[in-house]
């Protein structure tokens, strides 16, 4: 089968669906290739560089399969032969209009940004790829329209302060963010309502800010939801007192199917120091920042600029070029079994229904939801146990006072006799405690050896007891004289052996 | 200066021995030195024990049975311990437990024929003229009680570890009650030995001792063998005690105590890296929570071949092993150490990361790396080596399983969730030696196979590194030459 990859029509899209490397590994698919000349031009692709790799140039609309980015316009759809595959980034959650444009064709329509978020269907996911790059790019963006360095520095010339960044929403694009800004020297603070990403924000540098609710998220579809009242009141506290505070805020908050969620209001804005900078990722969806226009660059009469492009991956566009044709390349593989480049859609998977939108004119879209099974199905969440903690300590001592209470009443009550061995008893046990305490991990082994060897020290009490005239006496005794002897030696000599063995490099 | 007050002193000479062989132990530049503080305390306190004897009324016959029953047992002793393979190691040590057990029984019993059996003797009225004679029938029971659990215990310990039984839990209806039970026996029974001491009480206490230790032994795993015989390493020094309390010996009691004390702490660690509870394993059975079988879609592993591992470790920064239980079974030590000397030629920074419950005895697979002259110091514990994962290229995951599983910190409603895990995929790429997809000890899924991360080298262990060694060698003769 032959895949076509038109240029993408829409104005400032810089982006094209395949590269020379892609294009090699789908020829090796066993499909052929057809790209529109200059498809790739604004990312740097050259027809050469195409034609090298095994691509025609030619009529991509005319090919089995198209290969888009945005939704092509009606007059491309309209050129499309019957039972055509068209593969790109759909939309279809938030645009039925095309959903039903889409389904009067006799074509099959499948999009590349309804792809599950299951582990496996990782390598296909464009949502994550294309938030990557958005995330880096919305930190290049706000540095760029930022007045001060990023990183404190110490200069002849006097002391600047680091630049304090606050990143709404540690998803892909979010932690993205917080990666790239880090490494520019910034603080970097963020802020989501999944508890169970403080971690990736750490690990990245970031410092999270949870917000104290009752309410804890866990989404079984990987996705964010819409939070209650009550939480959204304390995080837009919390925003509240950080956009007083930070020079950069990078909004990356949306939830699918839905507009984005409002964080960051006019008077929030107006808190902020001139000069301050906001990118608001969402744009496209509404935005998360009062007073974002799509597309465009505002600066409000205080001097913050709100940066509200909607095309921050394609601003990198040889980059994101790559990454959304590997990402093709892996639906491929998936969709090509036999490797002979014959495409299957195969509707027990649910990656592959998940992503189709239409199938040979038939409308499938929504799909049945799929969970990710990587968040718990159903987590009941019993009142908080934050009393774990405090009372082991408390056990602790209360065990320590028990057994120093019955060891006492031992030892009272004890015959005369018994009480200097009860005494040699406690403090061994106390010692055997301490002795031991700092235990190399390694020698776990030999530890449990020698202490072995040491247990042999039975061996006296056989002894003692051997030979006093009673038969029976004097066999038993023999017996254990016998076994804990194999113990003493065996255990002495064993060890010995394994610690020989140990040797430093 | 008489024999016995010579004696005395010579057991606290003995005593303090064994404390600086102890230790000794805990680290590895005095390790030696500890084991021979060991030997010397043992032969000071048989020296003085023997002197004791000769000096008291022992028969020429006792003597030379003595003598017999000592050379006996050393060569057997010496004998097996120059013989033992280093991956049946804890089968070894699970025996020698056993023998420990049995030989306080046998003392316990001699108590009680020298003793109680005669209650117009010489020794029953010089004790009932102390008001002793009650407290020496009850340590007779106590000491006999304890050996033999100890000795049953060791003894399923031993089958199971050396797979003569299979190593799955035994689950009896009401086990909980019966281990109850059995302790609410025996404090029956030991008061009313204390009153009339019966010889047919002596013997069902025994009895009842040794079903409660084969049946505590045999509730448990085998995957959680490591904690068992560290546990009874601890009974065995309690059964030591108990008879130095029958016989009046601060020597026993010292020691016994010593390793008592120390090999419960030393299970409480253990129990600790596996985040269970210390109490409900004394009482035996914790693998109990069986994992539901679940039918949860964790998508697709993926394979690798060994070329493809050889040509991953020869361009890798820094490699972390992390060996397992599977690496003892396949006797893979030899070729694991060969293949990180040839890395370490070539200036690859390889590491091992070694899981505090990882093998079937604590420190097993220390044992195992040691043998293979990995040198100790690259030989990292959990907690040392977790943070260095993430700046890690490549993870050989070699025959373990539970001990990598992410469930354990992802997912809160997994049977092993909270136990700490090495978190090997946090390094940029995971190769799992592994005989099939099956799952482990645990019998939980690992959803680390199938991570994006991460690939799965089948086939036995030995094996495929001795494939990866020759890939790797292949691709630089140079390395070939020693």
């Amino acid at each position: 089968m032959i895949i076509g990859v038109p240029r993408d029509p829409h104005p400032g899209e810089r982006r094209v669906a395949a590269t020379p490397a892609t294009v090699a590994e789908l020829v090796k698919l066993g499909y052929g290739v057809v790209i529109e000349a200059g498809a790739g031009a604004e990312s740097s692709f050259s027809d050469e560089a195409y034609a090298a790799a095994g691509a025609t140039i030619g009529d991509p609309l005319a090919a089995d399969v198209v290969f888009a980015i945005n939704p092509p316009p009606a007059e491309q759809l309209d050129k499309l032969a019957e039972g055509t595959t068209l593969i790109g980034m759909l939309n279809p959650r938030l645009d039925p209009d095309l959903v039903a444009e889409l389904a009067r064709r006799p074509i099959t329509a499948l999009s590349m940004d309804a792809v599950p978020r299951i582990s496996r269907a990782q390598s296909l996911d464009v949502l994550s790829s294309m938030a990557n790059i958005a995330g880096y790019r919305a930190v290049v963006e706000a540095a760029h329209a930022f007045g001060r360095f990023f990183t404190g520095q110490v200069t002849a010339a006097g002391k600047v302060a680091p630049a304090k960044v606050l990143v709404a929403g540690a998803g892909v694009a979010g932690l993205a963010a917080i990666g790239a800004a880090g490494s520019l020297g910034a603080i970097v603070r963020a802020t989501d309502p999944r508890p169970e990403v403080a971690d990736q924000v750490r690990s990245l540098g970031g410092e999270y800010l949870a917000v104290e609710s009752a309410e804890v998220e866990v989404s079984s579809t990987g996705y964010a939801k819409q939070m209650s009242d009550d939480y959204n009141e304390r995080a837009a506290q919390l925003y509240a007192v950080q956009a007083a505070e930070v020079d950069i805020i990078i909004t990356t908050a949306l939830i699918p199917g839905k507009p984005a969620p409002r964080l960051i209001t006019a008077q929030m804005v107006a808190s902020m120091k001139p000069g301050s900078v906001i990118v608001d990722m969402a744009a496209a969806n509404g935005g998360n920042v009062e007073g974002t226009v799509a597309g465009e660059v505002v600066v409000t009469a205080n001097g913050v600029t709100i940066i509200g492009y909607t095309d921050l991956p394609g601003r990198l566009p040889a980059q994101a070029s790559q990454l959304y044709g590997t990402n093709l390349v892996n639906l491929m593989k998936l969709m090509t079994p036999e490797k002979d480049g014959q495409l299957v859609l195969d509707f027990d998977d649910v990656v592959q229904r998940g992503i189709t939108v239409v199938r040979d004119g038939e409308l499938t879209w929504p799909p049945p939801p799929v969970a990710v099974s990587a968040a718990p199905a159903v987590v009941e969440k019993a009142p908080v146990k934050v009393a774990a903690a405090p009372p082991s300590k408390t056990r602790g001592h209360v065990l320590v006072g028990a057994g120093a209470a019955v060891l006492f009443l031992l030892t009272a009550l004890a015959p005369a006799a018994l009480r200097p061995h009860l005494t040699v008893f406690a403090l061994a046990i106390v010692i055997g405690y301490y002795v031991i305490g700092h235990v190399h991990h390694a020698l776990h082994t030999p530890l449990m050896s020698v202490t072995n060897a040491i247990s042999g020290i039975i061996v006296v009490g056989a002894l003692l007891q051997l030979g006093h005239g009673d038969t029976a006496v004097t066999v038993l005794s023999f017996v254990a004289i016998l076994l804990a002897s194999i113990n003493i030696f065996g255990g002495f000599a064993v060890t010995r052996r394994m610690l020989a063995m140990f040797s430093r490099s | 200066m008489t024999v016995e007050t010579a004696a005395q002193a010579a057991y606290i000479v003995a005593a303090l021995l064994f404390i600086l062989a102890l230790a000794g132990l805990s680290k590895h530049e005095t390790a030696r030195a500890g084991n021979s503080f060991g030997i010397a305390g043992m032969a000071v306190a048989l020296a003085a024990t023997v002197a004791l004897a000769i000096a008291g009324d022992i028969s020429t016959t006792g003597l030379i049975l003595l003598a017999a029953a000592t050379l006996i047992g050393a060569a057997i002793g010496l004998h097996r311990a120059g013989r033992v393979e280093m991956t049946g190691m804890p089968e070894l040590i699970a025996l020698l437990h056993s023998f420990v057990g049995l030989a306080a029984v046998l003392v316990g019993w001699n108590g009680y024929l020298h003793v109680e059996a005669h209650p117009d003797g010489a020794e029953a009225a010089l004790l009932n003229a102390q008001d002793m004679l009650g407290i020496h029938s009850a340590e007779v029971v106590i000491g006999v009680f304890i050996g033999a659990v100890t000795f049953t215990g060791s003894i399923v310990a031993f089958l199971k570890l050396s797979a003569r039984i299979k190593s799955s839990p035994l689950m009896l209806p009401g086990k909980n009650a019966l281990n109850v039970g059995a302790l609410a026996a025996f404090a029956v029974l030991t008061a009313w030995f204390v009153i009339t001491p019966r010889l047919w009480l002596l013997i069902v206490v025994t009895v009842i001792a040794l079903l409660l230790g084969w049946h505590l032994v045999a509730s448990i795993g085998g995957g959680d063998m490591p904690v068992v015989v560290s546990m009874l390493n601890s009974y065995s020094g309690w059964a030591a005690a108990a008879a130095g309390f029958l016989l009046e010996n601060d020597l026993l009691i010292v020691t016994g105590a010593l390793v008592g004390s120390s090999g419960a702490y030393l299970s409480y660690i253990m129990c600790k890296a596996m985040n269970r509870s210390f109490l409900s394993v004394i009482a035996g059975g914790f693998g109990i929570e069986a994992g539901p079988a679940d039918a949860k879609d964790y998508g697709e592993h993926r394979e690798i071949n060994a070329e493809g591992v050889a040509e991953l470790l020869t361009t890798a920064d820094s490699v972390v092993i992390t060996p397992g239980y599977g690496m003892a079974v396949a006797q893979a030590q030899h070729g694991v150490a060969e293949l990180t000397r040839v890395l370490r030629e070539r200036g690859v920074r390889v590491r091992f990361g070694i899981h505090p419950v990882a093998g079937r005895l604590p420190g097993h697979m220390n044992v195992l790396l040691a043998e293979a002259r990995v040198p100790y110091d690259i030989v990292l514990e959990m907690d040392e080596i977790n943070d260095d994962f993430s700046g890690t290229s490549v993870v050989l995951v070699i025959g373990a399983n539970d001990t990598v599983n992410p469930a354990a910190t992802d997912d809160p409603t997994s049977p092993i969730a909270g136990m700490p895990v090495l978190t090997v995929w946090e390094a940029d790429q995971v190769i799992v030696f592994k005989r099939s997809m099956a799952s482990g000890y645990a019998g939980v899924q690992n959803p680390l196979f199938f991570r994006e991360n991460c690939a799965m080298l089948f086939g036995d262990a030995k094996e495929r590194v001795d494939d990866i060694l020759r890939a790797v060698t292949a691709v630089t003769p140079a390395a070939m030459h020693r």
